[in-house]
């Protein structure tokens, strides 16, 4: 296995992080890994590679894990394309690259997440998935606190919004 | 089909449009980048798509009650020098200027409004005002788009908001933003350390016509730069908030300059009027840099008489595409450098030399 930076000498310094439920990693040859400051892979986040590649680092590190050169399904566009223009194809494509782009907008921009205005029809059912996304939230932390009333509680409200509780199994005693 | 040189309003008019604090703020303006769902954005689109979202957004923008009486055309149909007009006053983009054939704008009557169709996305709307009225103009474009919505079908994520080509507009949309004179700031040096406070701030700042372009005639674009994750009152308050300060630099910087090296004020000013009035062969460049000199003369009252208006109407009409427009014959740039002198000498002919103001000692 080839450096993911220089793409010359073999890896011998192997991250690996999870984020989420997604996992990333990274391999470096001894002198990029030098170079680049990663002596205490506990200290590095694999987010931060973005910032060291350049745009969409994280799909090209999966591409050298031997991922397929990633396309829109809807457009045709390609990473390739991207690389270039820096734009994407369609709507879609922030599917299609939703990893790769993660970090960018991390680094770009204040928040990951959309506050602010939302076209009118779709204002209901927005805040109904953050009503649902926080009460799921609200949930996970009664657990956690054995607060099982709270629980229960918790689960009966997500019940009659219409979505079954994801959370852990064990609540039925 | 309308004519956009009958169409826009004469340089003078324009000229005479006033607003709060506009002796530094000579614009705001709202944008708001949207594109509809299904649909590839224009920069990857095949021509025949781009041609059918013209095709749906122009009738859906000119029906809109403020479009009532609106210029409406496909860019192909403009002749380049209409094309840099639109331009020269800000309500296209150069990038804008540049598209044809599935590309359109529409801009209504008292150019408050201007719709870029197919640019970087598939919208491009914009409501624009003389001097501060930042909240005005976003409450302006916020109406706008929500009645556009009751009949266009935009792409958009519950997570990242309205989906743009380019991630740096994901989210809001939003960039709103400031043309603010900065003379004062650029004689006393401090528009660096105030350009690098403000970029700290996450705005952006930014020359004459946008991204990547000088500050010619000390006039700077200050923007916000990050659309994702604050909302869209945030970034209006907080544009507010720095402008404000801005403001106060800029007085501020004009009374010291005043306080402390009135000769150097005065000997600026001075030979920019100098020059303007007497040149019998002036660059659009310069012209623009010493104007903003006279202005800032007018500012002081440095030249009783004069308005601010006259030399804001010559900022207009000393550009390239505006001076060409009153021509019948098609001019090289040095020929175009004569004409522009001739017609400056002419217009500042009835506009005495500068007098010295006494400096304001221990004041």
């Amino acid at each position: 296995m080839l450096c993911t930076i220089c793409k010359e000498k073999p890896a011998t310094v192997h991250l690996t992080q999870i984020v989420g439920d997604k996992m990333q990693k990274l391999d470096l040859c001894e002198d990029c890994a030098k170079t680049k400051g990663i002596n205490d892979p506990t200290a590095f986040s694999l987010a931060d590679a973005d910032k060291l590649f350049g745009l969409g680092a994280s799909q090209e590190i999966e591409q050298a894990a031997g991922g397929a050169e990633l396309k829109c399904a809807h457009c045709g566009f390609s990473q390739a394309d991207f690389k270039k223009s820096g734009r994407l194809g369609c709507p879609e494509c922030y599917k299609t690259f939703a990893e790769g782009l993660a970090g960018l907008l991390k680094t770009m921009h204040k928040g990951t997440r959309h506050v602010g205005k939302s076209p009118e029809s779709l204002r209901a059912s927005r805040e109904d998935s953050d009503r649902m996304k926080s009460l799921h939230k609200k949930l996970a932390k009664a657990v956690e606190a054995e607060d099982f009333e709270q629980a229960a509680a918790l689960r009966d409200e997500i019940k009659q919004a219409g979505e079954r509780p994801s959370g852990p199994k064990n609540l039925t005693r | 089909m309308k004519d956009i040189h009958t169409f826009l309003a004469p340089p003078a008019e324009t000229a005479r449009r006033h607003g709060p604090h506009d002796r530094i703020v000579m614009s705001s303006r709202v944008r708001l980048a949207r594109n509809l769902k299904g649909a590839a954005f224009p920069g990857w689109a095949k021509k025949p798509e781009r041609m059918k979202v013209l095709e749906i957004i122009r009738p859906a923008v000119e029906s809109l009650p403020e479009m009532k009486d609106s210029f409406s055309e496909a860019m192909d149909n403009l002749a380049a020098l209409d094309k840099q007009i639109l331009v020269e006053r800000h309500l296209i983009s150069r990038e804008h200027a540049a598209k044809n054939t599935g590309s359109g704008v529409v801009l209504n009557r008292e150019e408050t409004f201007c719709v870029m169709i197919n640019e970087e996305d598939h919208l491009r709307m914009q409501a624009l005002r003389p001097g501060l009225q930042i909240r005005q103009v976003w409450n302006a474009i916020d109406r706008f788009d929500s009645e556009l919505e009751k009949t266009l079908d935009y792409a958009f994520d519950n997570e990242l908001g309205y989906l743009t080509a380019c991630p740096t507009n994901l989210g809001t949309g939003i960039r709103v933003s400031a043309m603010l004179h900065l003379p004062g700031l650029v004689l006393s040096e401090q528009i660096n350390p105030i350009i690098q406070s403000v970029n700290k701030l996450g705005l952006a700042v930014r020359g004459l016509y946008g991204e990547g372009t000088e500050a010619l005639g000390n006039v700077f674009q200050v923007s916000n730069q990050m659309t994702l994750g604050e909302s869209e009152t945030v970034i209006v308050e907080r544009l507010e908030k720095v402008l404000g300060q801005i403001i106060e630099h800029e007085e501020n910087g004009r009374q010291t300059l005043l306080e402390k090296k009135p000769k150097v004020v005065f000997n600026h000013i001075g030979r920019a009027y100098g020059i303007l009035a007497n040149a019998h062969s002036i660059s659009s460049k310069e012209t623009m840099n010493l104007l903003s000199l006279l202005r800032l003369g007018v500012d002081m009252e440095l030249f009783p008489g004069a308005q601010r208006s006259l030399v804001d109407e010559l900022f207009l009409t000393t550009q390239p595409a505006h001076l060409q427009k009153q021509l019948s014959d098609k001019l090289s740039a040095e020929e175009r450098d004569l004409i522009r002198a001739d017609m400056l000498r002419d217009r500042l002919k009835n506009v005495s030399r500068p007098i010295v103001k006494p400096p304001n000692v221990g004041n």
